[in-house]
């Protein structure tokens, strides 16, 4: 690091860290050091061994090569246990919350010698308090919402008053005001001396709140820099190491109504789910609808109502001005209208089946693949080879396991498999998540060409930056509610968070 | 120290040679166990594995046996393997089984004594047909209540059980039979008895039945797309709603087809090898043939190989009793041994496992 500030001693010292899996690097050489009240971001595509490192310092994973200091003693954490004893803490992109239970039961939890339940609660409350971060011990996790929820996961890291704080993709369940909240948070928690490593790609977030940043590319640290130095762009071809493909498409004036919904409402499917309130909508062909919102605010819902899973009311759903409330979703895919989940295992692929499978999952009627009720094996291998070869798959071949690819090959097959369908509808949801830079911009790019052949495509997504770029208009869903739809050139920061209404209890108690 | 590692695949070699490894496995665990009960474990495990077939004495007796015990067990297996495999769970076999066997037998013995080609044939879709509407309660209770299958299935196999000794006492008692509980025999009724096709084999129309569902099962399960389905419903519920797929539709297929295979071999069973309709008709072939069916890992050319072995152990296990005196109890332990080993075997397929030196902390 070419800085020339008085060597602090550092908190965390990693020196050549390396850890290799069959057939993989996950790590190689990687060394860096982290002082006390820093925030240090750790940034990198998918796959470029963020998790591996982090797993490493939280001692869930044990390296093959290369030492870690912690205050310059040797520091070889064996499990989370003794990694948290030393002071390490960290908060998970998947939170490990128990629904079902309330918030302090579900601390208690993760605590490794909690305290009596009275005393926890009022702990619990001083923390939240001290911090800016609004929880009641005694609500039930299944009631809040995912900002909420990721507040009990922080309380809990904060509880045991690390030295230093790990968080692995923080923002991605978000609303700009709660990200605004858990920054003012991080830096207060930094400026009283907690070093916090925060992991991410979203380039923005990171110059806004990191003093450092170490870029890590295929397992090796390429680079370090002042993020507030330098510009988005050029920290996203650092990480990506060549020159970033931005989505391009020629603005489109839309055509005929494709998809239209009048006041759709459903009541869940299940006792966690968010009812949909009264949602009308009109789509024109070749328009891109952008919807933002947090998660858990009827998006998968509402994804289910199009794709056919639930059925909606009589007449609340209609395609090319044809009633297709109460058809099923293979009839539903028969005339155009095509649907990706967000869940690639379990939802939008199965696991143990291979591609060639998974590719009949969707495309039996439109692709022809089956005659009189019988598979034709032989045109749906096809299929399959034809989405791997379009969207740039790596797999050795489509008789492998859809578990057996990455997260972000497995989404491009899911995209894949619908766009190549040529649907005259495309609703999907979150189709980038957890997906590096470049096969983003990738099925971002697909979806735009998809409507500029003519097709209606709705995004629904969590990442505002990505609606931003490719949606034609823009709305959002709050607790089932869909609000009015506006172009989405132009919208301010402030719009599309009142538009998203995440404003309850967000103030922070300065 | 061992580590497992998850593969990304299972691994088809070694899916191929765990039933062999089971196997010997067992025939090692149960060998220690004749040992340790005073019995020669190698006499013992010939007796078993080899003498029903290949010994000179016993051979001509317990050759047949092989295919009339295996018939029904492969019959009812690949019915459950299917549902099994959607993962909707007909526990209830043996009860579809008994009823199939009564409505079939009782359609017989209404068009006593008239001879007609056609009456063993309508007695056959009969039998079907009990086991189909027997299946049915408890898929039309899970799809309308959402009831468990497991436990309604389960259950109805005891009042199946009180209906067979009710019918056999009662409405199917032989008119001929001086006041003894059964039916007519079925031997001594040429059009609607189940005979051998080929003497001394033991090939009776049943096990051409379990063999035309072999294929048919396979070419469901690896061709077409109900097939898919039912896969597809096993591995991943919400990817199959997704697709498609109807849940209703597949409990209330998988139910009633698996049903109406376990009221065919009850049918076949009762018009054949036992005879007649009598209160100690259910052999218990409805439960077994659940072992039968994870045994052939739900894989219907697997539970063709399953079904002879499960009707060599039970056969050998008979013989071994009656020849060396081992208890009962000692053989039905090396029958569970055989299903533990396998499913214990399991592990290979979906792991890899890994000599570690342990580490110096």
């Amino acid at each position: 690091m070419s800085e020339t500030r008085a060597p602090e001693p550092a908190l965390l010292g990693l020196e050549g860290l390396t850890k290799a899996y069959p057939g993989v690097v996950a790590n190689d050489d990687v060394s860096f050091a982290i002082r006390p009240g820093e925030i240090h971001a750790l940034l990198g595509e998918n796959g470029a061994g963020k998790s591996t490192l982090v797993k490493m310092i939280y001692g869930l994973v044990k390296p093959d090569r290369g030492r870690m200091t912690m205050r310059g003693a040797p520091f070889a954490p064996a499990s989370p246990a003794a990694a948290r004893a030393e002071g390490v803490a960290m908060v998970f992109q998947h939170f490990s919350l128990f629904e079902a239970l309330n918030v302090a039961e579900n601390i208690a939890l993760g605590m490794d010698r909690p305290p009596a339940p009275r005393e926890l609660a009022s702990r619990i409350r001083a923390v939240s308090a001290a911090y800016g971060l609004p929880l009641d011990p005694a609500r039930r996790v299944g009631d809040l919402s995912a900002g909420e929820r990721q507040r009990v996961e922080i309380v809990r890291c904060l509880l045991q008053d690390p030295k230093l704080l790990i968080m692995d993709e923080p923002t991605s369940v978000l609303t700009p005001q709660e990200v605004e909240i858990l920054f003012r948070t991080l830096r207060k928690l930094a400026g009283e001396g907690t070093a916090i490593l925060y992991i991410s790609h979203k380039l923005e977030e990171i110059r806004a709140l990191c003093e450092h940043a170490t870029i890590l590319r295929l397992g090796r640290v390429v680079d370090t820099c002042d993020p507030r130095q330098k510009s988005a762009r050029e920290l996203a071809e650092m990480m990506v190491g060549e020159e970033l493909h931005v989505p391009s498409r020629a603005p489109a004036t839309p055509g005929a109504v494709a998809l239209e919904l009048c006041g759709l409402s459903m009541p869940p499917a299940s006792e966690f789910g968010t009812p949909l309130r009264d949602i009308s909508l009109s789509l024109g062909k070749g328009e891109v609808l952008g919807i933002g919102g947090v998660a858990g605010n009827g998006q998968d819902e509402l994804l289910a109502a199009l794709s056919g899973e639930s059925l909606a009311p009589a007449g609340t759903i209609r395609l090319a001005g044809r009633d297709i409330s109460r058809l099923a979703p293979n009839q539903r895919r028969a005339l155009g209208l095509l649907a990706a989940p967000e869940e690639r295992l379990g939802h939008a692929a199965a696991p143990d089946m291979s591609l060639t499978e998974n590719a009949l999952l969707t495309g039996a009627v439109r692709e022809r693949l089956t005659r009189r009720g019988f598979i034709d094996w032989a045109r749906t291998r096809d299929f399959a080879s034809r989405i791997i070869e379009a969207f740039d798959v790596r797999t050795p071949g489509p008789e492998n396991a859809a578990r057996s690819l990455s997260g972000g090959n497995l989404q491009k097959f899911v995209i894949g498999r619908e766009v190549l369908q040529a649907p005259e509808v495309l609703v999907v949801n979150q189709p980038t998540w957890g997906v590096d830079a470049s096969a983003a911009a990738a099925i971002r790019q697909a979806l735009l060409d998809l409507a500029g052949r003519g097709a209606a495509v709705v995004v629904i997504s969590q990442d505002l930056d990505e609606l931003m770029e490719i949606s034609d208009r823009f709305t959002a869903l709050n607790e089932g509610r869909l609000a009015e739809p506006r172009p989405a050139r132009g919208l301010s920061v402030e719009e599309i968070g009142l538009m998203m209404g995440g404003a309850h209890d967000l103030e922070v108690s300065a | 120290m061992i580590v497992f590692e998850k593969r990304p695949s299972p691994s088809r070699f070694w899916a191929a040679v765990t039933p062999v490894l089971a196997v010997l496995a067992t025939m090692i665990a149960g060998g220690v166990m004749f040992w340790l009960l005073g019995k020669d474990p190698l006499v013992a495990i010939r007796t078993i594995f080899w003498d029903p077939l290949f010994d000179p004495t016993f051979g001509a007796y317990s050759r047949p046996q092989l295919l009339v015990k295996a018939g029904p067990l492969i019959l009812i297996a690949i019915g459950l393997s299917i549902g099994f495999r959607a993962g909707i769970w007909n526990i209830g076999a043996e009860g579809q089984y008994i009823i199939g066997a009564i409505v079939g037998a009782g359609v017989g013995l209404a068009f006593y004594p008239t001879e007609s080609r056609l009456i063993f044939p309508l007695m056959v879709l009969a039998g079907a047909f009990g086991g189909w509407l027997w299946a049915m309660i408890p898929a039309f209770l899970r799809v309308r209540f959402g009831t468990n299958e497991i436990l309604v299935s389960l259950m109805l196999v005891y009042v199946a059980e009180a209906m067979l000794a009710s019918v056999s006492q009662g409405l199917l008692r032989n008119p001929d039979g001086m006041g003894f509980p059964g039916s007519r025999n079925f031997k001594e009724y040429p059009a609607a008895h189940n005979g051998e096709i080929i003497a001394g084999t033991g090939m009776h129309w049943g096990v051409v039945m379990a063999l035309i569902a072999v294929i048919f099962a396979y070419l469901l399960l690896s061709r077409h797309m109900l097939g898919f389905q039912v896969r597809l419903s096993g591995e991943a519920p919400r990817a199959a709603r997704f697709s498609g797929v109807k849940p209703a539709r597949l409990v209330l297929f998988c139910l009633g087809l698996s049903g109406a295979l376990a009221g065919m071999a009850g049918l076949f069973e009762v018009t054949g090898p036992a005879g007649q309709v009598s209160i100690d008709f259910g052999s218990g072939y409805g439960f077994t043939a659940i072992i039968v069916a994870f045994l052939g890992r739900l894989n219907p050319l697997g539970i063709l190989l399953a079904g002879l072995l499960m009707a060599l152990t039970y056969i050998g296990g008979d013989l071994a009793s009656l020849m060396l005196g081992i208890p009962a109890a000692a053989i039905q332990l090396f029958q569970g041994m055989l299903l533990f080993f396998l499913l214990a075997m399991d592990i290979f397929t979906n792991f890899r496992i890994r000599l570690k030196k342990p580490e110096a902390a």
